[in-house]
């Protein structure tokens, strides 16, 4: 009796070992964002055509798109498109530029930092929104005020990206360039820029986002063309159709964006491990 | 040209962390500094590159730096210091640039140094393609590119396992074979000190001070792998440094 039990005892005990590692690990999941994107388009048609959801509540999607193909054919897509394009793009490159300049002279002279890095934190919190009129007065109600608060508005994310993003900049890759004897303008375009570059460009990201959101409300005060004003007029003539039309192309040029800067990392960052 | 440190200390606030080291760094010699943790080997190291300046005593240069040289005191560290976002080439080049020498010098210089450390397949590769071991490599080949007159070099191998380390330890007694330079080679490893110097400077516990120098008479290219002569230097080192090792260890506990 003893013997049985002692030699089945080990057979009886052999166990695979459970596994218990895995996830936490983020995987690309190509296709599930577009559809996600989909269905709740589709879910929303299907219930606004059976008249679940009012039209007052939501506009059909289907209504949403034939505005959108009525604007391309109309040509008043591209009346809209250009004035608010060349705001964005004159006003963000103001204010990106400056933004990383100052930035990168915060993270390099403790005298600007000094100064400026207090200067920053008080602008920052500052709804730029609510200086619109300030900016009117300042420069004029056409083009230039527009431009200003766009400018303003992603200058101080992008500074506070920029310096430190050059805070974290490797400091042995510093020590060893000073050790080759490099001179201060190499150290800096070579070895500081480069390694700050990875968090100019995330914040960067969040500039553009703030910029576009600027933009809007910037043409929501006296612009004749432009997304934001087509969507102001279509918000007080309560144009659902209209209003959505413009969202979505709202939501088309975000999605632009963070698209370009991405492709922006893949080629500037391929170094990164 | 030689090196002579003339009586350096060095205090961080109240912290004593070197005393009174006078040394000699004769051309074309391995000089190894080694000693407990924290004794002060790292700090020294910089100072004898001017990257930090001692609080006491100075380091002189003794001669003229010889012709062809770029840069007189070149480091090697520890965690190699590549830039991640240039290749192996670039890297290199880095260095040069702001020499000003020209498309074809540099091309030459960079083509000799890659071929002396074994890396002409390797040029184009980027820092997180290759192995730590080649890391070190192309940092050390980076080093020879400027044509240095002193090499300083800061625990070079200790961030490689041991296999790689054996591995480098050849290369670089067998670029010194071709071409004798001269080194400053901190460590905490005793056997890469008994094979690579041909004076070992050992440190004591904080305050670091010398308290002894080994020579090591046995040419570079014959000290193998477990020949008994080093062996018994490497436990004649130990024996010294042991009880400072272990004062050390306990100091930093107390802190």
């Amino acid at each position: 009796m003893s013997d049985t039990s002692r030699s089945s005892a080990p057979t009886s005990s052999y166990k695979p070992v459970a596994f218990r590692g895995g996830g936490f690990a983020p995987r690309p999941h190509r296709w599930v964002g577009l559809g996600v994107f989909v269905s709740l388009i589709l879910i929303v048609e299907v219930l606004t055509r059976a008249g679940i959801i009012t039209s007052l509540t939501l506009p059909i999607p289907s209504d949403v798109f034939w505005t959108l193909v009525e604007l391309w054919q109309s040509g008043m897509f591209y009346k809209h498109m250009v004035p608010s394009l060349t705001r964005l793009v004159v006003g963000a490159l103001i204010g990106c530029t400056v933004g990383v300049s100052v930035g990168i002279l915060i993270g390099l002279f403790s005298l600007a930092r000094a100064g400026l890095v207090p200067l920053v934190a008080a602008i920052f919190p500052i709804p730029k929104i609510a200086l619109l009129p300030l900016f009117v007065i300042w420069f004029g109600i056409d083009e230039m005020s527009k431009y200003a608060l766009i400018a303003f508005g992603t200058f101080t994310p992008t500074v506070v990206a920029t310096y430190g993003a050059v805070d974290n900049v490797d400091r042995t890759l510093i020590r060893m360039g000073q050790s080759f004897s490099l001179s201060w303008v190499s150290i800096v375009r070579k070895i500081v820029l480069p390694g700050a570059m990875p968090g100019i460009l995330s914040g960067l990201r969040i500039s553009l986002a703030i910029a576009i959101i600027l933009l809007v409300a910037a043409e929501m005060l006296g612009a004749e063309y432009g997304i934001g004003a087509y969507i102001l007029q279509a918000g007080s003539l309560y144009d659902l159709e209209r209003l959505f039309a413009g969202v979505a192309i709202l939501s088309v040029l975000g999605v632009m964006v963070s698209t370009l800067i991405g492709t922006l990392e893949r080629i500037l960052l391929k170094w990164r491990v | 040209m030689d090196l002579k440190l003339d009586s350096i200390g060095h205090s961080y606030g109240d912290l004593e962390i070197l005393r009174d080291i006078s040394l000699d760094i004769p051309k074309g010699k391995i000089v190894c500094i080694i000693g407990p943790s924290g004794c002060g080997k790292s700090t020294l190291l910089r100072m004898i590159g001017g990257l930090e300046q001692p609080g006491r005593g100075q380091i002189l240069q003794i001669g003229d730096v010889p012709d062809g040289c770029l840069n007189p005191l070149t480091y090697v560290f520890q965690d190699f210091a590549l830039l991640p976002w240039r290749t192996v080439e670039g890297n290199i080049q880095l260095v040069l640039e702001d020499h000003r020498l020209g498309a074809q010098q540099t091309e030459a210089i960079i083509a000799d140094v890659l071929a002396r450390t074994k890396l002409s397949d390797f040029r184009q590769a980027l820092p997180k393609q290759i192995s730590g071991g080649m890391k070190q490599r192309v940092a050390l080949a980076r080093a020879l590119a400027v044509n240095p007159a002193v090499m300083l070099m800061d625990e070079p191998l200790s961030a490689l396992d041991s296999q790689t380390r054996e591995l480098l330890m050849g290369d670089l007694v067998a670029l010194w074979e071709r071409e004798p330079f001269t080194a400053v080679y901190v460590t905490h490893n005793l056997n890469e000190a008994v094979r690579l110097g041909h004076s070992i400077v050992l440190l004591s516990r904080r305050p670091g001070r010398i308290r002894e120098i080994v020579e090591i008479d046995t040419p570079l290219a014959d000290r193998t792998l477990g020949d008994p002569e080093l062996e018994r230097k490497q436990v004649q080192l130990w024996q010294l440094m042991r009880d400072e090792a272990v004062a050390a260890d306990q100091e930093l506990l107390s802190v």
